[in-house]
């Protein structure tokens, strides 16, 4: 048990953040807003081919790093604080975990060393509506003669118009729930598929509809089939979701460090607002809250490495679905109160576009939506508390 | 970072769990469970002997350095005994002021007479300390205390007069650590001494004061020239609040980790009730108990942070924020005790004023965020010390 950062994590931390500080600046950030793929390519260049993030949890056999998860939320923790737009936590968060935990070589292979390489992007597409449960997969997977015929719609897909390769989920026709789903790797210019971004009102994150008709695929292209599909969908989310919680605790912080950079200028009664004990006691309460989301951020990371981990703890990785859910519900009630306190302290500033509160606020919103909000997450730990869901 | 225990560790687990079945029994077997916050008034002289029997089978003192006559064992095996002892209900800790506060501070600034004569007591389960800090006008301004102490006319004891407030088992302690002025005319942290004044003396009287729960736990303690020797003056004249500050730092201890185990045991009962009187089908009853849950492993998470890496005595931002988030966890889990009960919960156990187990727990987590520092001066200390915010504005 050492369950604080070693040297080299930090090193990790303070390259991040070096890096991003310029790269992701207020200026990049709104420069990557008004871009229509939502994020500047030179950067994620430098992200995929310099900085090698994309390859960071890839092993080394497949030409990564091999390094673990919990570096990867370090670096989410880095790129959740300066808004940066770009495929990273589709990639390294939603596609890459569903490739690491699928049951054929073949695909991994492919579609790993791609990632690792520093030039594909990738996401993970599977919810035809509502819901981040097994029943919210409804696209049709038809058996057919050396593969499947695929058709369906996936409504809200993150980064889903620029990723190269699409995990897909799809369930055999007549199955339900949790048995009968696969999920496959297509090629994104596969015939068939047809991709609509969606105008969003976080504009730090991109959406799109993704619809598949009459999708031919092989049985070369099926990362893993009905009997692990469901389990390797959800352990995805659930680490997703941990990921996803590194990004907000990290815009906690943020959206804190602004909020006191702002409030040690603005003088009012011939005195600094940050000297008034009702604006000092809702900073404090703000760090509360990041530090409270940074522990269980870290501890679902620590969780994730060893689910992830062939030779992992055992009693370790069998928390993932608590551990990871306890830090998706404090880490996305930390940003959303630190990004709407933000909006308050710095006052009638705070309500205008120049300044960036609104930035956090409507990102952690967004976050707290993607992949279940802490009332859903809750509800899935008070089903196991109660002993419903053995 | 890395999480999990080590073999080793978990052997050391299993070895403190086999203990603790084989002495938590026979005659300490009503302690289980008894004698926590809330209940401190229930068996003091069973939990005494209790104490020796910790003493006798090496279970005092594990974080203390060897040369002090404790068992220098890692944070980690602190962690464990600490867990293991929660979960096997053992009673609420008669000596774990000496232990986790006093111990501490003799090592840290104890001259090696005041060691050798004070820490075996601690370490065997004979002496019990209490706290003299707060006053009626020292509260949250602790500096403020006016309690004062004179040199006798032979030099060699000081003589001490004034009163104390809040003082959990001064019935019981053989000492109370006294934080006295000992420089006549001096305000503030300056000119204030770290005294430890034996309790049996006819110039010190205890009084118990009535808490809304209808119990006792704390007192009123008067000090009439109450006399104590010089050899037991920790540091020198004007260190007082140096020391009682560092003390007030080794709180935030592994100890932590076991009250946590004590909060997991209320939150067991609380979801064991829900499942048998229906509340668990109640959708908002539902997303506070997982809340609770969930909370109580980020109050886990959170000291593992801090029990973790360098341990070179400095406040880390995670320990500045620590009283708050298990404080303010703590007094919401004794109100979703009693949604939980529904009407149950207005009916006592017995007349006139015998409380459950929840109904306590309700009514003495409103202390929680009152002693050991309030919520407000905890916020305070975190903006100033932890955001760097300014300072309180003072009156001179």
């Amino acid at each position: 048990m050492e369950f604080a950062f070693t040297e080299e994590h930090l090193m990790i931390r303070d390259s991040a953040e070096r890096f991003l500080a310029s790269a992701s600046d207020s200026l990049a950030v709104r420069a990557s807003m008004s871009r229509a793929d939502g994020y500047d390519p030179e950067v994620w260049q430098r992200i995929g081919l310099e900085l090698c993030w994309p390859a960071l949890m890839v092993p080394e056999r497949f030409g990564g790093m091999g390094l673990g998860f919990v570096e990867l939320a370090i670096l989410l923790e880095q790129s959740g604080r300066f808004l940066l737009g770009s495929p990273l936590f589709a990639t390294a968060c939603l596609a890459t975990p569903a490739l690491l935990l699928g049951d054929n070589p073949v695909v991994q292979e492919r579609w790993l060393s791609a990632i690792a390489a520093g030039e594909t992007t990738a996401t993970l597409a599977f919810a035809s509506g509502k819901g981040w449960d097994a029943q919210s997969v409804q696209t049709i997977a038809q058996p057919a003669a050396g593969g499947f015929v695929l058709d369906g719609v996936y409504t809200q897909v993150v980064d889903g118009t620029q990723a190269d390769l699409l995990v897909v989920a799809a369930r055999n026709p007549g199955s339900e729930g949790a048995s009968g789903i696969s999920l496959f790797a297509l090629d994104a210019d596969t015939a068939g598929i047809t991709r609509t971004a969606l105008p969003t009102l976080d504009q730090t994150r991109r959406l799109a509809r993704v619809e598949l008709h009459n999708v031919v695929v092989s049985d070369a292209q099926l990362l893993c089939g009905p009997d692990q599909g469901w389990a390797v969908l959800h352990d995805s989310l659930q680490i997703a979701a941990a990921g996803l919680a590194a990004e907000q605790a990290g815009g906690a912080q943020q959206a804190l460090d602004l909020t006191l950079a702002y409030i040690a200028e603005r003088r009012q009664f011939s005195r600094t607002i940050a000297s008034f004990q009702a604006i000092k006691h809702r900073c404090a309460d703000m760090m509360l809250q990041v530090e409270c989301a940074r522990s269980a951020v870290y501890y679902a990371a620590c969780v994730v490495q060893e689910h992830l981990d062939p030779d992992g703890d055992v009693a370790v990785a069998s928390e993932l679905t608590m551990a990871t859910a306890t830090a998706k519900i404090h880490a996305s009630e930390a940003f959303f109160h630190c990004a709407a306190e933000s909006i308050q302290l710095h006052g009638g500033v705070g309500f205008t576009w120049e300044y960036d509160p609104h930035l956090y606020f409507k990102r952690a919103r967004a976050s707290e939506q993607l992949l279940g909000t802490p009332a859903l997450h809750r509800e899935r730990l008070a089903a196991h508390l109660f002993g419903e869901d053995a | 970072m890395k999480i999990g225990f080590s073999t080793a560790d978990e052997a050391f687990r299993g070895e403190v769990a086999h203990w603790l079945a084989e002495h938590l029994k026979g005659e300490f077997a009503p302690l289980r469970f008894r004698g926590g916050p809330g209940d401190e008034h229930s068996f003091p002289e069973e939990r005494k002997a209790w104490e020796r029997e910790l003493a006798a089978g090496g279970w005092i003192g594990l974080g203390l350095a060897k040369e002090h006559g404790g068992r220098g064992l890692s944070i980690c095996q602190q962690v464990i005994f600490h867990e293991e002892y929660a979960r096997a209900g053992g009673p609420g800790r008669m000596g774990h002021i000496g232990e986790g506060l006093v111990g501490p501070t003799l090592a840290a600034f104890g001259t090696p007479a005041q060691q050798q004569r004070l820490l075996p007591g601690i370490l065997e389960g004979r002496e019990f300390w209490c706290q003299g800090y707060s006053e009626p006008g020292a509260g949250s301004d602790l500096a403020n205390v006016q309690t004062r102490a004179r040199l006798d006319d032979s030099g060699n004891h000081w003589l001490i007069s004034g009163q104390k407030v809040w003082t959990s088992l001064a019935h019981e302690a053989d000492w109370c650590f006294v934080l006295a002025r000992t420089e006549p005319g001096s305000q503030g942290h300056h000119g204030l001494s770290f005294l430890l004044v034996p309790m049996a003396q006819t110039q010190i009287r205890v009084h118990p004061i009535q808490q809304l729960t209808g119990t006792s736990e704390f007192n009123e303690v008067f000090f009439d020239q109450a006399v104590t020797h010089t050899d037991n003056l920790i540091g020198k004249p004007g260190d007082g609040w140096k020391i009682a500050m560092a003390l007030l730092g080794f709180e935030r201890g592994v100890s932590t980790l076991g009250q946590q185990m004590q909060f997991q045991n209320e939150l067991d009962e609380i979801i064991r009730i829900a499942r048998v009187n229906g509340a668990a089908r109640d959708p908002l009853l539902r997303q506070r108990i997982a809340q609770a849950w969930s909370g109580l492993k980020v109050l886990r998470y959170n000291s593992l942070r801090m029990l973790s890496g360098p341990q070179d005595g400095s406040l880390k931002r995670e320990a500045m924020i620590y009283k708050l988030a298990w404080s303010t966890w703590h007094s919401d889990l004794g109100k979703l005790a009693m949604d939980v009960l529904g009407d149950e919960a207005e009916v006592l156990d017995a007349a006139p004023y015998q409380l459950s187990r929840l109904q306590s727990l309700f009514l003495f987590t409103r202390s929680d965020t009152i002693y050991g520092g309030s919520n407000e001066i905890q916020r305070n200390i975190i903006a100033e010390r932890a955001l760097g915010m300014p300072r309180e504005p003072r009156v001179v």
